[in-house]
């Protein structure tokens, strides 16, 4: 059996880095570009000289000037002073679902076959990059039981994003438009789910949950009507509560005319055991950089999987990716008259899909079965655990489970001693673990908490992270000071001064912005 | 940093009543009946630990205090010098020593006035020093439902440093409250709004990574403002309730409007201020059938929009503006706060509560609304 | 195959390790989890999806034999641009990106994530320089994303409610840019390109400025390879009238083309994916707005900025959020952009770029590109019926090449290039038809005098 181990004489590098501006020595190169041939330059001269003043680089870009080896050491150092997920048992960063990104994936992208085609090139040369779409457009129909996916959108938000676009332009085709002009979600879905439609023209309501944490019916029923355009709602919620009238949201809002779009960026623990189609909605969207295990990017590039029914499959953004029925050749389709347009560039993160596919052919289907029984049992045996640690709570939902995550609460132990949840989240990166995800804003449980101990965690991380998190409740009674002081052990120390982050005479997010408000040279 | 002066008011007999059940020390009778009981004094040891956060800013703070256990004993337990304003030779304080402090640190010019109490002090706080001294509250009282609090007596010390220190600047209206205790001994729970003190607003300084942090209670206010400007009909009489949010609106909507009462606009012109029951259904009388709205937020910790500090609005004047007409407006701050509990409504008519209750939408934002339930 | 499946990617699929843990919850298998869900909405069988593929060799194979069927600008030549660019990626910026560390970060505070904050300011503050502009955002999606984000930012910053855009942008971003512009700009106007030169037709500017448009949008250079001399009399029509002006700018030019702070830009934009980053299919973008740190226009950016600020040790380098609420009665539609997760590795790999570049290196790839395609051009020019440059502007690495005299489609002579393994340049014929059988290359600093030789060597072979 593999050991638990809580580190306690952990310490993440630190190494007291400079800016890469301070390792600037004017005249030293990084790099040569590759000089064109003499016969070149003797045909054509100095064109960029000959541009006319006004365009003419005027003045030398103030750019770092450091040789290769120190720009090498620099992002080394950079790098060792950031706790990637495939470091540690990250199961701090709820709703993120940060499983194991497998090396084998990057390897994969890293072949010139995939990572130097050019999107623009003719279909007959791309055709394992489109056979791979729509491969994995397949999969993901059979995932949700939806008809058709985009696979462009760049995150979760933008997938909501263009499924709000969408749902705009089918009201408009039935000349309701200006009528129907609201878009429902819940105040535990996520944050996108309004953002996003906002963003594309709608006022947004957002439902309270009743008091045992669950999303009211009946509120629903007492705001849905002809001005609804569509919900917007995240199943389960950020809470890790699965709604079970799911159903019965659905109706209401169809039966007054609306659209449905289910949020599945907690989709994880659902694979091959709930689809989104089958409780009746009409659009779904998937994180591919959450549940189908690609790199997360320090926040991107990902995708947002969009799948919806066939009757809104017009209105998709161009192009679709198509496969001749006769000779099985894969084909970009642009001519789609009714299409909302562009939302992204090109294909999307092409890069994200080909992972994605990967990873999902490799679990094949009882894979990605295990994958959802996995992060259920994952989370319960988790709670089972931290239940016990006095001063926390995991408020609603008595008497019911939850399924990948949970969202508790540290009031009480707030109450007591005063050390809050954002100690504690600093405090455990001195334990070698990332800090944790509270939750999004306003804060609805207090004190908040939000951790998903997703299937790719071995039952020693997830006691090591229960023992963790006891040890920082007692230190909070103990030695509170200890907390209110974390981190001591990761790359820097706390932050001093956060009003200066709201000062326009302080704050600074470019180095020449920084020298400027601190005076110097 | 300049020396910031701090008027230091502990209440020492604050909390006794609620460890023997007794619900309070309002009254001499109920704190005799307490000791008797063996109560004792926490207050004093809660205000320690809140002043304990301070030391290390000695030389760059003067507390201003009461003799003895209303601040001069605490100071001095926890290390720090304090200046007696006036000495009390009473074996028990009351109210009126609370707020002669308060006045007199008012007038002193005090950069903030740290009490420790229930809601009892704070109320005597609020009637002496009103909104222009920032105060803030060390939880010591067994009633504490107004939102002059730190969570806690050590956050509330912590809060009052860096407030001092410049690295808290905002501020905000907080509610002072209080429940009638004759009336909680009898199982009724009946709390009124007294007034409003101006605390540090002490936001989590949690940074949101992917989703930013919370919108300041300003902000919101001009969002929920500007969406209210801009929907509001020239022809229309709003009756603008009571409480910190509406006040806001009142003040972005550019008229003399009160914190405390019920002011009437037609449209965005001032009407009336500060208006009585009469006052209403009189303007309602001369309105004919014209549109009347009311706007109301949400007063309180227990998340009342009818009943508490804005009886004004009587139940005849609700049923006469019809439930419909009733736009409920407050941050999402304020409602998430409630956890998922309801509004409430306490009208003094059981009917005009019935036909309250259900889902009424609150504006909490430009274009944005949450749905919340009424209950009474 | 064994009774349980156990997999490399879920170590307690392990049977015994699974039973310990329903002992410890007191459940006897996960259903009693799963029966939250209603029956009736559980999916019964086994999802209709390809696999298991469960060894790691395997599933090489299999991914490996489907990118085969893949040409790419590696084998062939490449010519294509127009907003995704082959460019040499260096292999320090290709270590740096593949590090788990950065590869695998989410969103963790600036503590145990300080390396990542450090490397995304230092990307910032690189691009700052090149633009000479103070606040540079976290990277949104891509080019089109960012001039979205661009023009909805000028619309809360005037409080106006049209844009116009100049005729010769990219028709894609044009599209993102009305889709993600609609609820802040619902009109759109165009302002014609002069035909001869291709630059923005100043007069048409003129006439088409009012005082109810909220900002012109310009790229430089344009979609079709013009660089854009004219900023400055642009800016002073635009800002004449109160307008915004908000610029899409490809940062590999930025060695040898102007600041754009310099000519009156208020918002920069474009895509970092020219700076170090592989093609990828499309999947290497990353957009970024920038503008000068004034609260006008710092206070309308969505997107998070990362700031520097002290820490309780003295001297060591800290970061967080940089906040600003925004309160102006024109921007009174608060929360109307939506974040998320974006293209943030690339950023860090664009920081990595320019830190090995410098100034020298910039100015020396910028020079080289536009030697090699100014002599493309004069090469292709002088075959019979082809016209090079179309436009008679400058150009940076990308030009329009016109076979209308030749009596072929650019269809045709594409598919005849691919046979000699050549990807010729985009079709223009339908987006732009004015320009008739027109076609947009593009060269780079990869392209060697051979390649482009092999380019004239195959037209006029077949022409």
């Amino acid at each position: 059996m593999a050991i638990t181990k809580v580190r306690k004489n952990y310490h993440q590098a630190r190494w007291d880095e400079p800016m890469i501006f301070e390792l600037s020595t004017p005249g030293v190169r990084g790099i040569i570009p590759p000089a064109p041939e003499a016969e070149i330059v003797a045909a054509v001269g100095d064109v960029a000289g000959g541009l006319p003043e006004g365009i003419r680089r005027s003045a030398a870009p103030a750019l770092p000037e450091v040789d290769q080896k120190h720009v090498l050491a620099h992002y080394l150092h950079l790098a060792q002073e950031t706790l990637g997920s495939n470091l540690h048992a990250d199961m701090s960063q709820g709703t993120c679902t940060m499983k194991y990104n497998p090396r084998v994936n990057e390897d994969l992208a890293a072949d010139p076959r995939f990572a130097h085609v050019h999107p623009w090139q003719d279909d007959d040369t791309m055709q394992g990059i489109l056979q791979i779409y729509y491969e994995f457009e397949q999969i993901m129909k059979a995932v949700s039981g939806m008809d058709r996916f985009t696979l462009q959108p760049g995150g979760g938000a933008h997938a909501v994003f263009t499924a709000a676009s969408m749902i705009r332009a089918y009201h408009r085709d039935r000349g309701e438009a200006e009528q129907r002009n609201e878009v429902i979600t819940t105040m535990f879905s996520h944050p996108c789910d309004a953002a996003s439609p906002a963003t594309a023209g709608f006022k947004i309501v957002t439902l309270m949950p009743k008091e045992d944490g669950y999303p009211d019916l009946d509120a629903l029923k007492a705001v849905v009507g002809p001005h609804t355009a569509a919900i917007h709602i995240t199943n389960p919620e950020d809470t890790g509560i699965y709604n079970p009238l799911i159903e019965e949201f659905v109706k209401v809002v169809r039966d007054a005319g609306g659209v449905c779009f289910n949020d599945q960026a907690n989709g994880n623990v659902l694979l091959g055991i709930a689809r989104t189609r089958d409780a009746g909605f009409d659009f779904c969207h998937y994180n591919l950089h959450k549940t189908f295990a690609v790199p997360h990017g320090g926040s991107g590039p990902g995708t947002g999987a969009m799948g919806c029914r066939e009757e809104f499959a017009k209105y998709l953004p161009y192009p679709t990716v198509e496969q001749d029925e006769g000779s099985g050749r894969y084909y970009l389709d642009f001519d789609r008259p009714e299409s909302v347009g562009k939302i992204k560039g090109f294909l999307g993160s092409a890069g994200v899909v080909l992972r994605s596919y990967a990873w999902a052919v490799m679990m094949g289907p009882k894979g990605l079965r295990e994958t959802a029984e996995m992060s259920a049992l994952n989370n319960n045996y988790f709670m089972e655990l931290v239940k016990r640690i006095p001063g926390i709570t995991a408020p609603y939902a008595e008497g019911h489970r939850r399924l990948e995550e949970c969202r508790w609460s540290w009031q009480e132990l707030t109450e007591e001693t005063g050390v809050g949840t954002d100690d504690i989240l600093r405090r455990v990166g001195d334990f070698g673990l990332q800090h944790y995800w509270s939750s999004h804003h306003p804060w609805v449980v207090p004190e908040p908490m939000t951790i998903e101990p997703c299937e790719t965690f071995s039952k020693e991380d997830i006691e090591e992270y229960a023992a963790v998190l006891a040890q920082i409740a007692e230190e909070a009674h103990t030695d509170p000071e200890m907390v209110k002081l974390a981190p001591h052990k990761c790359a820097v120390r706390k932050r001093a001064a956060e009003e200066e982050l709201d000062d326009p005479t302080k704050w600074a997010t470019t180095w020449r912005a920084y020298k400027r408000k601190q005076g110097m040279a | 940093m300049a020396v910031k002066k701090v008027g230091l008011i502990v209440n020492p007999i604050a909390g006794m009543g609620g460890r023997c059940g007794l619900k309070g020390t309002d009254g001499a009778e109920i704190l005799a009946r307490a000791c008797e009981l063996g109560a004792v004094a926490e207050a004093p040891a809660r205000a320690e630990l809140a002043l304990s956060r301070l030391v290390g800013l000695e030389d760059r703070i003067k507390i201003l205090t009461v003799s003895g256990l209303m601040g001069e004993a605490e100071a001095r337990e926890a290390g720090l010098q304090p200046t007696v304003l006036f000495t009390t030779d009473c074996d028990t304080t009351t109210g009126e020593h609370t707020r002669r402090a308060a006045r007199e640190m008012a007038a002193a010019g005090v950069d903030l006035i740290l009490f420790a109490g229930g809601d009892g002090t704070a109320r005597d706080v609020y009637a002496a020093a009103g909104t222009d001294t920032v105060c803030l509250g060390v939880p010591a009282g067994c009633k504490i439902h107004s939102g002059v609090y730190g969570i806690n007596p050590r956050n509330a010390g912590d809060l009052a440093a860096l407030f001092l220190q410049g690295k808290v600047t905002k501020v905000k209206q907080a509610e002072v409250m209080d429940i009638d205790e004759e009336a909680f001994r009898e199982g009724r729970v009946s709390a009124e709004l007294y007034g409003y003190l101006t605390v540090p607003q002490d936001e989590a300084r949690v940074q949101g990574g992917k989703a930013g942090r919370t919108q300041s209670d300003e902000n919101a206010l001009d969002a929920i403002s500007y969406y209210l400007m801009d929907t509001m009909n020239a022809d229309t009489l709003y009756i603008l309730g009571t409480g910190g949010t509406v006040f806001g609106v009142k003040r972005r909507l550019g008229i003399a409007g009160t914190l405390l009462g019920v002011d009437v606009t037609n449209g965005r012109e001032l009407v009336a201020a500060d208006v009585t029951e009469r006052q209403l259904l009189d303007l309602l009388d001369q309105k004919g059938g014209a549109k009347a709205k009311i706007v109301v937020t949400v007063i309180g910790g227990q998340g009342y929009i009818f009943g508490r500090g804005n009886q004004q609005i009587s139940p005849r004047v609700i049923e006469r503006v019809g439930r419909d007409d009733i736009i409920v407006i407050a941050t999402k701050q304020k409602l998430a706060a409630l956890g998922g509990k309801p509004l409430l409504v306490d009208t003094g008519s059981e009917e005009v509560n019935t036909m309250l209750t259900g889902y009424m939408r609150v504006v909490t934002g430009y274009n944005e609304q949450i749905v919340a339930r009424v209950s009474s | 195959m064994a009774e349980a499946d156990v997999y490399p990617y879920i170590p307690n699929s392990v049977p015994e390790v699974k039973a310990q843990m329903l002992r410890a919850i007191g459940i006897s298998s996960v259903e009693d989890i799963f029966a939250e869900i209603p029956d009736h909405l559980r999916f019964k069988g086994e999802l209709d999806v390809p696999g298991p593929i469960s060894s790691e060799y395997a599933l090489r194979r299999h991914v490996e034999e489907i990118l085969a069927k893949n040409k790419d600008c590696k084998e062939f030549i490449g010519f294509l641009g127009g907003g995704v660019y082959n460019h040499f990626v260096p292999s320090v910026v290709t270590t740096i990106m593949e590090r788990d560390e950065f590869l695998t970060s989410y969103v963790g505070e600036a503590y145990a994530d300080h390396g990542k904050w450090q490397a995304q300011f230092e990307y910032a503050s690189c691009l700052a320089e090149l633009l000479e502009m103070d606040a540079v955002n976290t990277p949104t999606y891509d080019w089109g994303m960012a001039a979205a984000t661009a023009i909805r930012m000028a619309a809360r910053i005037s409080g106006r409610s049209a844009a116009l855009v100049s005729a010769s942008v990219s028709p894609d971003r044009l599209s993102c840019m009305k889709n993600y512009g609609f609820s802040a700009l619902p009109t759109f106007g165009t302002v014609e390109m002069d035909p001869e030169t291709g630059l923005v037709d100043l007069d048409d500017l003129r006439a088409k400025m009012t005082d109810e448009i909220a900002v012109f949008y310009y790229e430089n250079p344009s979609f079709l390879g013009a660089i854009e001399h004219q900023g400055s009399q642009i800016a002073e029509i635009v800002h004449g009238r109160g307008g915004v002006v908000a610029a899409g700018i490809d940062p590999i030019t930025l060695g040898v083309l102007e600041a754009p702070a310099r000519y009156g830009v208020d918002i920069a934009c474009g895509d970092i994916q020219s700076l170090g980053i592989p093609m990828s299919a499309g999947g290497g973008q990353g957009g970024y707005v920038a503008t000068q740190d004034e609260p006008k226009f710092f206070h309308e950016f969505p997107a998070l900025m990362f700031g520097v600020t002290p820490t309780i040790v003295e001297g060591e380098y800290g970061f967080g959020e940089v906040f600003f609420e925004r309160t102006s009665y024109a921007s009174r539609e608060q929360a109307k952009d939506f974040l998320g997760t974006m293209a943030q590795l690339h950023g860090i790999g664009a920081g990595v770029y320019l830190a090995l570049m410098g100034p020298q290196g910039m100015r020396e790839v910028g020079e080289g590109i536009m030697q090699r395609s100014a002599y493309l051009a004069r090469q292709l020019d002088a075959l019979d019926g082809v016209k090079a440059p179309v436009l008679s502007a400058p150009f940076f690495k990308e030009f329009v090449v016109n076979f209308d005299g030749t009596g072929k489609t650019v269809a045709e002579v594409n598919k005849a290039l691919l046979e000699r393994k050549i990807f010729g340049g985009k079709d223009l014929s339908t987006w732009f038809p004015g320009l008739g059988q027109s076609a947009l290359y593009c060269v780079t600093e990869v392209h060697t005098k051979g390649d482009l030789d092999a380019l004239v060597g195959a037209l006029k072979e077949m022409l």
